[in-house]
């Protein structure tokens, strides 16, 4: 990780819980990363180890019954101030010019990202009216740049059009262009590329290193995939249960990684080396019910490694395991 | 596009036709024809009718004619706007039917406009804030409405206004205005005694569309276009009441094709008891004489004016939801 | 599958039984959570006990009329007699007020009449072929018919609680025959449409859309105005039954057709292709199973529709006729606005058909949310 630079976005000990009649889930239970300006943070783990709620967190979207309970989330704004987004009053005014102005998001699934009664370009001009105060016109022409920019032949034409009419790659380009129309710092990206096509897939991860590229912007890319991840990302946080279980460069984390959990992940990719033949490894067990948390470290029901007596009973924090990586596993304490 | 006008055009037409057949039908189902029980109550007040008289008049009423002859030349009449005589009041059957059908309308609209404005707000307020204390209130309430059939409100209603206040809430107009020809201040008057009858049919499809209303937005709630808009930076009102409401509105505009039958059904009992000057009355009593032109047309005409409120509501729909004007399903 | 295992008590143990139940099971699991379809469930069978043993619940003849009853009001029942728990009412006499010259009722202070509740009373046949005489409410010492009146009389002097229960029975069961019909209608030509889509589907669908464009009062009371007037009570009910229901099966076409649209194109229907099942097997044994709860939820709701039906065309005198007796012949009497402010009594059996709607409503809606495999 760059010690070196100030981070764009410092989260710092995040706690989201869902509040509901049968119990309180904990999808983010003490995270912290840093993400830098014009670096890819890639967020790693399973299904529901709280990796959307993570990112809906920092924008302040999380769902009824959900709540951020405990945490700070510190964004450097353009000017160089600081503010903690978790303070920031809920759907104010300050957070809402954050939204779209200084973070943008995108959705897994662009078809229903979109409003099925509007045109793409009434969604996109208005993002672009909120953020500037510019008139109609002019939002309108930089709606249709922002369609030729991510790539959409015939802007001026496809600006009018509803999302059911754009094929899938080109919704997702659209709905890039809307995330971008405000020109961003930091652009969060939540499986961008899970629902495309492996062809589009790779064209969509290249639109977003050209765009990273011309503008120096940060991407937070979650993804369950770890080939995009080793792709697209400098620096990767893996998630489990809601936790961060270890933190590192994208190098060192294929390479060396150093928590049970991420060694298992990385063992179960097929790889084309890999002796043919044999069965793949996978983790064993499966993901705990979240109202059935297992007490101490959240992956030790599942661990090679676990250690007797300790793991079962105390959660392991998440401290550092060489230069700029950290881990939360007793095997390194 | 053309298409769907097309095709909800020749629904509409055939619907009509279809009803045509039912009102005529109808009104032969029962055995015997106007003639019998012309005879009958002419008998009954001492006269008597001989079997010369009783041709004579069946074949200036052209009730001797095969059933199918008869429909054709209903149909015709009916479509030169000759809707033939009102044979207990001796009268045209466009003269007695007058100014009610178009009350019938006035109320029913009413009704609908009343229970839009109310269900809209509403709906959305419980589907906002589900199982809060406000939603739980309105759901009972939409409970009861739907419980009380329309004519039993009439009667509570009128109860309440002759026990309670000793006036009579029934009727449209003032006595003064009753027979008066129209002018600004007869609608005045129309205007002022429109809200009971409007609440009392409209009560029961408030609740209903108040639930329809509160289960579409939910859904829509629920699914990402809404997150995206909230995370474009859009006001927590906007975020709601221009995209999931926008949406949830299209199955809301689609229920007036149904409301509007319902509703000019309702009306007729209500008018009944709140004694309306409107088709109900005029159609019970045409029924038990089984006085078959004017049953027959009124029959007809409430549901060709149902069918072009339906037709109109589709025209509607078309217009705000995009997926149908673009020829998407 | 949590909370419903959560219900059943917590641990691994609980989910095992969720994961092996059937799901007739699984639904009734549900049903039970839902407090208000339990009240209404309970509310209805309570309403159809009354409607199975109205002898029992009546303790008066329902038609004896006598003029020198009329319109009374309900009788006050006193519960205690000198301090102890004795039930009694006074009997009452009839005088005329010399200022109006309308009847009325004075209790008579001097005689009380204890009721007693499973008493003897008159003789019946209970569900129609065990002799009784015992029921529910009855007086010692007098005839109950002449002496106890506990909502009122009606205009001609019939006790109005025993003509309730009768109606109960009468208007309970006209929905639930009417309901069948349009059970059978629905599924059968919804089943069609859906499943063999096409033309015939089109066809269908535009037939039911045309009926849901007509208002149904107006034709119902042109159907029900034709019948004859000579016709007996029984023959006129069924009438009425068929007629309500030639409009009623739409609505459960529609969800049968849906469902069956909707079933078709699912993988296990292929599988069951593939496998090589007859398409009458496919049917009955793999889709008929998966919407049948939703059936049943869409047929209860359906039922206080018609309900509210019969009692309004009977309310107008074009539905059952006296002397059938139903929810919507005893509000006849309450037509007239001037003698419902002097009685209001005449209102009451309207509260059983405010409840008995309202419970159905409760009931079905808890079926169609227990059904729902996806909330």
């Amino acid at each position: 990780m760059q010690n070196d630079m100030q981070p764009l976005l410092s989260v710092r000990n995040l706690r989201t819980s869902f509040f509901q009649d049968e119990g309180t889930t904990r999808a983010v239970d003490g995270a912290s990363f840093d993400v830098f300006p014009g670096k890819t943070l890639g967020i790693v783990g399973e299904s529901g180890c709280g990796k959307s709620v993570t990112a809906q967190s920092i924008l302040r979207i999380v769902d009824r019954p959900g709540r951020i309970v405990e945490g700070e989330i510190v964004l450097t704004r353009a000017d160089g101030s600081q503010t903690d987004l978790v303070k920031l009053k809920s759907n104010g005014r300050e957070i809402r010019s954050i939204r779209g102005g200084d973070i943008g998001l995108i959705f897994q699934e662009p078809m229903t990202s979109f409003s099925p009664v509007h045109t793409v370009g009434a969604q996109l001009i208005e993002a672009v009216l909120l953020h500037g105060a510019i008139s109609r016109k002019e939002a309108r022409l930089r709606g249709i740049e922002a369609l030729r920019s991510v790539g959409i032949p015939k802007p001026e034409r496809r600006i009018d059009e509803y999302s059911f009419e754009l094929s899938g790659g080109l919704r997702q380009r659209a709905m890039i262009a809307v995330a971008l129309s405000c020109d961003p710092r930091l652009l969060i990206a939540d499986e961008p590329t899970t629902a495309l096509d492996v062809t589009t897939q790779a064209q969509i991860l290249d639109l977003l290193r050209k765009i990273q590229q011309e503008r120096g912007m940060a991407i937070m890319l979650i993804t369950h995939n770890l080939g995009v991840v080793a792709e697209m990302a400098d620096d990767v946080v893996v998630m489990y249960l809601g936790k961060v279980v270890e933190q590192g460069s994208v190098d060192e984390i294929f390479h060396d990684p150093k928590h049970p959990y991420t060694k298992a992940l990385l063992q179960s990719i097929p790889r084309i080396d890999s002796t043919p033949r044999l069965k793949l490894p996978t983790i064993s067990g499966s993901i705990p019910h979240p109202f059935n948390r297992p007490k101490g470290c959240p992956f030790h029901p599942r661990c090679v490694s676990a250690i007797a007596g300790r793991c079962d009973t105390d959660e392991p924090p998440l401290q550092a395991v060489g230069e700029g990586r950290k881990a939360s596993c007793f095997l390194y304490s | 596009m053309v298409a769907y006008v097309v095709r909800r055009l020749l629904l509409a037409v055939l619907t009509v036709w279809a009803i045509s057949v039912l009102s005529f039908v109808i009104i032969h189902l029962p055995p015997g024809d106007y003639v019998t029980s012309y005879i009958a109550s002419m008998s009954a007040s001492g006269s008597a009718v001989s079997e010369g008289e009783a041709t004579a008049l069946r074949e200036q009423l052209g009730l001797d004619q095969p059933i199918t002859v008869q429909y054709a030349k209903w149909m015709g009449l009916m479509l030169q706007g000759n809707f033939g005589m009102a044979m207990e009041w001796g009268r045209p059957v466009s003269d007695v039917i007058g100014d009610r059908l178009a009350l019938t309308m006035v109320i029913s609209v009413a009704a609908i406009i009343f229970t839009w404005a109310l269900a809209l707000p509403i709906g959305i307020y419980s589907a906002v804030y589900p199982y809060s204390i406000a939603d739980y209130v309105f759901t009972f309430i939409g409970f009861i409405g739907l419980a009380i059939p329309g004519f039993l409100l009439a009667l509570v209603v009128m109860y309440v206004g002759f026990a309670w206040f000793g006036a009579n809430v029934g009727g449209l107009f003032s006595p003064d205005f009753a027979e008066a020809p129209w002018s600004m201040a007869k609608m005045w008057d129309l205007a002022k005694h429109l809200p009971i009858p409007a609440v009392v049919l409209g009560v029961a499809g408030t609740a209903q569309l108040i639930r329809i209303m509160r289960s579409n937005l939910l859904d829509e709630l629920r699914k990402p276009y809404v997150m995206t808009a909230r995370a474009r930076g859009l006001s927590e009102y906007r975020v709601i009441m221009r995209y999931p409401v926008r949406v949830a509105l299209n199955p809301f505009v689609s229920t007036i094709g149904y409301l509007l039958p319902y509703v000019v059904s309702g009306s007729i009992i209500v008018s009944l008891v709140l004694s309306l000057p409107t088709v109900g009355p005029l159609l019970l009593k045409a029924l038990i004489a089984q006085d078959m032109f004017l049953a027959g047309t009124i029959v007809l005409l409430l549901g060709v004016m149902t069918v072009i409120g339906t037709f109109i509501s589709d025209l509607l729909l078309m217009w705000i939801d995009p997926r149908i004007r673009l020829g998407r399903r | 599958m949590a909370e419903l295992a959560s219900a059943l008590g917590t641990g691994a143990l609980a989910e095992d039984r969720v994961a092996v139940a059937t799901q007739w099971q699984l639904m009734w699991w549900r049903f039970r959570k839902h407090k208000l379809a339990m009240g209404g469930t309970i509310v209805l069978v309570a309403f159809y006990l009354v409607a199975a043993f109205a002898d029992f619940f009546a303790y008066a003849d329902p038609q004896e009329s006598e003029a020198q009853r009329s319109l009374m009001a309900p009788q006050r029942i006193h519960w205690l007699d000198n301090g102890s728990f004795r039930p009694y009412v006074y009997a009452l006499t009839g005088t005329r007020d010399p200022l109006t010259f309308k009847r009325v009722y004075v209790p008579d202070t001097s005689r009380k009449i204890p009721i007693t509740f499973f008493g003897r009373g008159e003789p019946y046949a209970l569900l129609g072929f065990i002799p009784s005489d015992r029921h529910l409410i009855s007086v010692e010492g007098a005839k109950a018919g002449e002496s106890l009146f506990l909502l009122g009389t009606d205009t001609q002097g019939r006790d109005l609680w025993s003509r309730l229960m009768y109606a109960t029975r009468t208007s309970m069961t006209i929905g639930l025959v009417s309901v069948a019909l349009s059970l059978v209608l629905g599924v059968v030509l919804g089943g069609i449409s859906g499943y063999f889509g096409g033309f015939i589907d089109t066809v269908i669908q535009r037939v039911i859309e045309i009926l849901r464009s007509i208002p149904t009062i107006p034709l119902w009371m042109g159907l029900a105005a034709a019948l004859p007037a000579d016709w007996d009570v029984v023959k006129v009910y069924f009438a009425i039954t068929i007629i309500i229901s030639l409009i009623g099966w739409t609505e459960l076409a529609r969800v049968v057709r849906g469902r069956f649209i909707s079933l078709k194109e699912e993988d296990f229907v292929m599988a069951a292709e593939l496998l090589g099942c007859s398409k009458a097997r496919i049917i009955f044994r793999h889709m008929v199973p998966s919407f049948m709860s939703h059936i049943i939820a869409a047929t209860t709701l359906a039922i206080p529709a018609i309900i509210i039906s019969e009692t309004s065309l009977s309310f107008l005198g074009l539905g059952l006729r006296p002397p059938a007796i139903s929810w919507g012949v005893l509000l006849q009497d309450a037509q007239n606005i001037q003698a419902l402010v002097i009685s209001p009594w005449l209102l009451y059996p309207s509260v059983a058909v405010i409840v008995a709607v309202l419970a159905f409503n409760f009931m079905g809606d808890g079926i169609r949310d227990a059904a729902d495999p996806y909330l």
